[in-house]
C-alpha cells in the first residue's frame, strides 16, 4: 500500500507548479481534491464502500440461487457458471486497466469472433492447430495494437475508435467464415467445453482467469505500472509531467486487451467445438457490465481487482441462478442491464442526493 | 496577398473540408455513379425507391442521436427502443383491429419518449455518463421487449392495410416513408440552426461547464434532447412496422452502432459541438447506398459490416487531421501576429 501515497504525493506534487500554465483550471482542482481526501485517514472508507456493497451482492446472489434451485453452487453448476462467465471475465481483465486509464475498448468480443473465425478458417486449411492458436495470437496482437495506435498515436477518442474497430473485427471475421461454422476440432482440444480442469470443477476459462486475475492484481497493486494506471485514469496530464509514459502504457494496453480476448476466442471456439463469426455477439456489454459493476470508475483512477472479481461472481451467479429457473437468455438482459445502470448511478448518487437535499433545505425551510 | 495560386488553393480547399455535406454527398454520388455504370439495373426506378425505404428508418434515427451527440452524450438504447416501440404498436393493432393509423404512431412515439425520460433522468439526475446509462438500457430495454414478445410474432395479416401503406405508398414515384424522413431532417436541420435552445445544445458540446456559466440551462436541455431521441426511435419504430410489417423481439437489433457510424461519418463530432442533422443523414445515406451498391456489384454483403467500419474509423481519423491542421494554421497566425 505505500506505493499508492508514492504516486499520489507524485501527482500532488507534480501539478503544483504546473496548474498555472493549463489552459482548464477545473481538472487539476479536482485530482489534488480528489487526492487529498484518499490521502487522509478516511481513505480505506471511501475506497471500500463499493467492495462492502459487492460483498452484500454477492451474499444475496448465493442466497437468492440456493433459494431457488438445490442445484446452486453443486460441483455441476460451478462448471455451467464457468462456462458462462469464463470467456467475459477474462476478456473483463484487461478492460480494466483500459478503463483505469479512463479509456473504453468496446471491440473485445468481436475481436474473440475474428479470433474464433481465424481458428476455424486456419484448422479448415489443414494448418496444424498449434500453429494456428499462435496465429490467433499473433492477430490479437495486431488487432489491439491497431486499437492502441489509433487511440495513443492519432489521438482519437476510444469510444469512437473501439465502436468502428468493433464493426470492422466482426466484419473481417464475416467476410473469413461467412455464414459457414468450421467444427470437427479434434477431441483433446473440444475437452475445453466438456470437462473441468482435473481434479477441480472450474472450467478452463474460469482456472485461467484465476491465475491470471491475481498477476493482473498484483501488477495493479502493487507495482509502479499498476499505481501509474491511477494516475493517468485521475488525470493524464499530471501523469505525463510526472514522467509517466502514458501514451506508451495506453498502447500496451490495448495490445494486451487484444492478445487476451484473441486467446478467449480460442477457448471460446473449442469450449463450443464450432467457429462461427458470429461468436460472442454483443458480449463487449457484459465485460463492460463486470468491469464498471466491480467498482471500476468510468472516469478513470479508481477500482480494484478484488472488485472485479466479485462483480464475476454477482453477474455470473445471477445468470446461472436465473437459467436454472428457466429465465430466457434475453430476459436476464433486463438484470445485467439494471446491474449496470446500478453500479453507476449507486456511487454518484450520494454526490447528487447531497446537493439535491441542500438545495431543498434552502428551498423550503423544514420544521426542525 | 503574396502567393496567390497556393492560397487559392487553400482557400478551395478549406471551403471543400468546411462543407461536409457536399464531399459526403459527392461520394454518394459518385458511388450510385460506379455501381450503375457497372450494373445499369442500379438506377432502375424500383432500385432507387429501395434504396431510399432502405435509409428512411436510420434517417430518422440519425436525426435524434446526432442532437444527443451535439451535446457531447451518446445514445445507445435507440434501437432496443425502436424494437420495443414497434412491438407496441403491433400489439394495439393485433388486439384493436380498427385502432386509428395515425395513433398507432403516436403510440409508437409515446413508448419511445417513455423510454427517453428514464434515459434523460438517469444521465441528468444521477449525473451518470450517458455512454454507461444508455448501454445499460440498451440491454435492459430489449429485456423487456423479449418479455412483452415472448417468442410471439406480429405477421402483416393483422396489421391493417392503410398502416402498412406507409411503408409502400409512393407519391410521384418518391416513397411516403422517405418523404417523412426528409421533412424530419429539413425540420429539425432547421430548428438547430435557427432556434436559441437548440443552438444551446451546441454550446453544451462545446463545452459544459462554460455553458452552465453563460446561463445555459444544461441538464434541463440534455434532459430534453434525450426525451426527444427516445420519442423519435420510437415513432421510427411505427415506421419500421409499417416498412417491415413484421416484428419479433430482434427488430433493430445493433442499429445504434450503424446509426452512430453513419452519423459520425457524416461530420458529426463524437465529442459534441459540432455537426449538422443534414451531414448525418447523408453520412447514414452514404452506409446505406454502399450496403445496397454491394449487392448489385454481386459482392458477398459479408463486406457490408467491414466497410462500414473501416469507413467509421476513416472518418474519425480525417477529422482530426483537419482539426490538427487548423490548429496549425491558427497557432502560425497568432505566431505571425506576435512577431509582426
Amino acid at each position: 500500500m505505500p506505493q499508492r501515497d508514492v504516486v499520489e504525493t507524485e501527482a500532488g506534487a507534480g501539478e503544483a507548479p504546473l496548474s498555472p500554465p493549463t489552459v482548464d483550471q477545473p481538472q487539476p482542482v479536482t485530482a489534488t481534491a480528489s487526492a487529498a481526501t484518499r490521502g487522509t485517514g478516511f481513505r480505506w472508507q471511501s475506497l471500500g464502500r463499493w467492495e462492502v456493497a459487492l460483498v452484500a451482492f454477492v451474499i444475496a446472489t448465493v442466497l437468492f440461487g440456493s433459494a431457488e434451485s438445490h442445484y446452486f453452487l453443486s460441483g455441476g453448476d460451478l462448471f455451467d457458471f464457468g462456462l458462462n462467465i469464463g470467456p467475459i471475465a477474462l476478456m473483463a481483465l484487461p478492460l480494466t486497466f483500459i478503463v483505469m486509464t479512463g479509456e473504453i475498448d468496446l471491440s473485445v468480443a468481436s475481436t474473440l469472433g475474428l479470433a474464433c473465425s481465424l481458428l476455424g478458417y486456419l484448422f479448415e486449411h489443414g494448418w496444424p492447430l498449434p500453429l494456428a492458436i499462435l496465429t490467433v495470437l499473433a492477430m490479437g496482437v495486431v488487432t489491439g495494437t491497431f486499437n492502441g495506435i489509433l487511440v495513443t498515436h492519432l489521438g482519437l477518442p476510444s469510444l469512437a475508435v473501439t465502436i468502428g474497430t468493433l464493426t470492422l473485427y466482426r466484419g473481417i471475421a464475416e467476410i473469413i467464415l461467412g455464414s459457414s461454422s468450421v467444427t470437427g476440432f479434434p477431441n483433446s482440444y473440444d475437452k475445453v467445453g466438456t470437462s473441468p480442469i482435473p481434479g477441480t470443477q472450474f472450467t478452463w476459462t474460469l482456472g485461467i482467469f484465476i491465475v491470471l486475475a491475481v498477476v493482473f492484481g498484483v501488477v495493479l497493486h502493487a507495482t509502479p505500472l499498476g499505481r501509474s494506471l491511477y494516475a493517468i485514469g485521475l488525470n493524464k496530464d499530471t501523469a505525463f509531467f510526472s514522467g509517466i509514459r502514458v501514451k506508451r502504457i495506453k498502447l500496451l494496453l490495448y495490445t494486451l486487451s487484444g492478445v487476451i480476448c484473441a486467446g478467449a476466442g480460442i477457448l471460446w471456439t473449442f469450449q463450443y467445438a464450432s467457429s462461427r463469426y458470429d461468436a460472442g455477439t454483443g458480449l463487449e456489454l457484459d465485460v463492460v457490465t463486470v468491469v464498471l459493476f466491480g467498482g471500476i470508475s468510468i472516469f478513470g483512477g479508481k477500482g480494484t481487482i478484488i472488485g472485479v472479481i466479485m462483480a464475476v461472481c454477482v453477474i455470473g451467479g445471477i445468470q446461472s441462478a436465473l437459467t436454472l429457473i428457466n429465465v430466457s437468455a434475453q430476459a436476464q438482459e433486463v438484470v445485467t442491464g439494471c446491474l449496470l445502470i446500478i453500479s453507476v448511478v449507486l456511487p454518484n448518487s450520494g454526490a447528487a442526493l447531497g446537493e439535491w437535499r441542500a438545495r431543498w433545505v434552502r428551498a423550503v425551510p423544514r420544521r426542525s | 496577398m503574396i502567393a496567390t495560386a497556393p492560397g487559392r488553393w487553400r482557400h478551395l480547399a478549406k471551403v471543400f473540408f468546411g462543407a461536409r455535406e457536399v464531399s459526403i454527398l459527392i461520394v454518394v454520388l459518385a458511388v450510385f455513379g460506379l455501381t450503375t455504370a457497372y450494373n445499369t439495373s442500379f438506377a432502375d426506378v424500383l432500385s432507387v425507391q429501395q434504396l431510399l425505404v432502405g435509409a428512411s428508418v436510420m434517417m430518422i434515427l440519425a436525426v435524434g442521436e446526432t442532437m444527443v451527440i451535439i451535446t457531447r452524450n451518446v445514445d445507445l438504447s435507440i434501437g432496443s427502443v425502436l424494437g420495443i416501440s414497434a412491438y407496441a404498436v403491433g400489439d394495439i393493432f393485433l388486439h384493436n383491429p380498427h385502432f386509428p393509423v395515425i395513433l398507432g404512431f403516436v403510440a409508437g412515439a409515446g413508448v419511445g419518449m417513455l423510454c427517453g425520460v428514464v434515459n434523460g433522468a438517469i444521465v441528468v439526475v444521477a449525473r451518470v455518463p450517458s455512454l454507461v446509462v444508455t448501454l445499460g438500457t440498451l440491454y435492459a430495454i430489449r429485456g423487456l421487449d423479449a418479455i412483452f414478445v415472448n417468442g410471439i410474432q406480429i405477421n402483416p395479416s393483422s396489421i391493417p392495410n392503410s398502416f402498412l401503406a406507409v411503408g409502400y405508398e409512393t407519391i410521384l414515384g418518391v416513397p411516403w416513408i422517405f418523404i417523412i424522413a426528409a421533412i424530419l431532417v429539413l425540420l429539425v436541420g432547421y430548428v438547430m440552426r435557427a432556434f436559441r435552445p437548440a443552438r444551446d445544445l451546441y454550446a453544451i458540446g462545446s463545452d459544459p461547464d462554460a455553458a452552465v456559466l453563460a446561463g445555459v440551462p444544461a441538464r434541463r436541455r440534455v434532459f430534453f434532447t434525450f426525451v426527444l431521441s427516445g420519442t423519435i426511435a420510437g415513432f421510427a419504430g411505427g415506421l419500421w412496422l409499417s416498412e417491415f410489417a413484421t416484428v419479433s423481439s430482434v427488430a433493430g437489433l445493433g442499429y445504434e452502432l450503424l446509426v452512430i457510424a453513419g452519423v459520425v461519418v457524416g461530420g458529426v463530432a463524437i465529442f459534441g459541438g459540432s455537426g449538422t442533422v443534414l451531414g448525418a443523414a447523408l453520412g447514414v445515406i452514404l452506409l446505406n447506398t454502399i450496403n445496397q451498391a454491394l449487392v448489385a456489384l454481386r459482392i458477398s454483403s459479408f463486406w457490408d459490416e467491414a466497410l462500414a467500419g473501416a469507413l467509421l474509423i476513416t472518418a474519425i481519423a480525417f477529422d482530426r487531421y483537419v482539426f490538427l491542421r487548423r490548429e496549425r494554421a491558427n497557432r502560425a497566425r497568432i505566431a505571425a501576429h506576435a512577431t509582426a
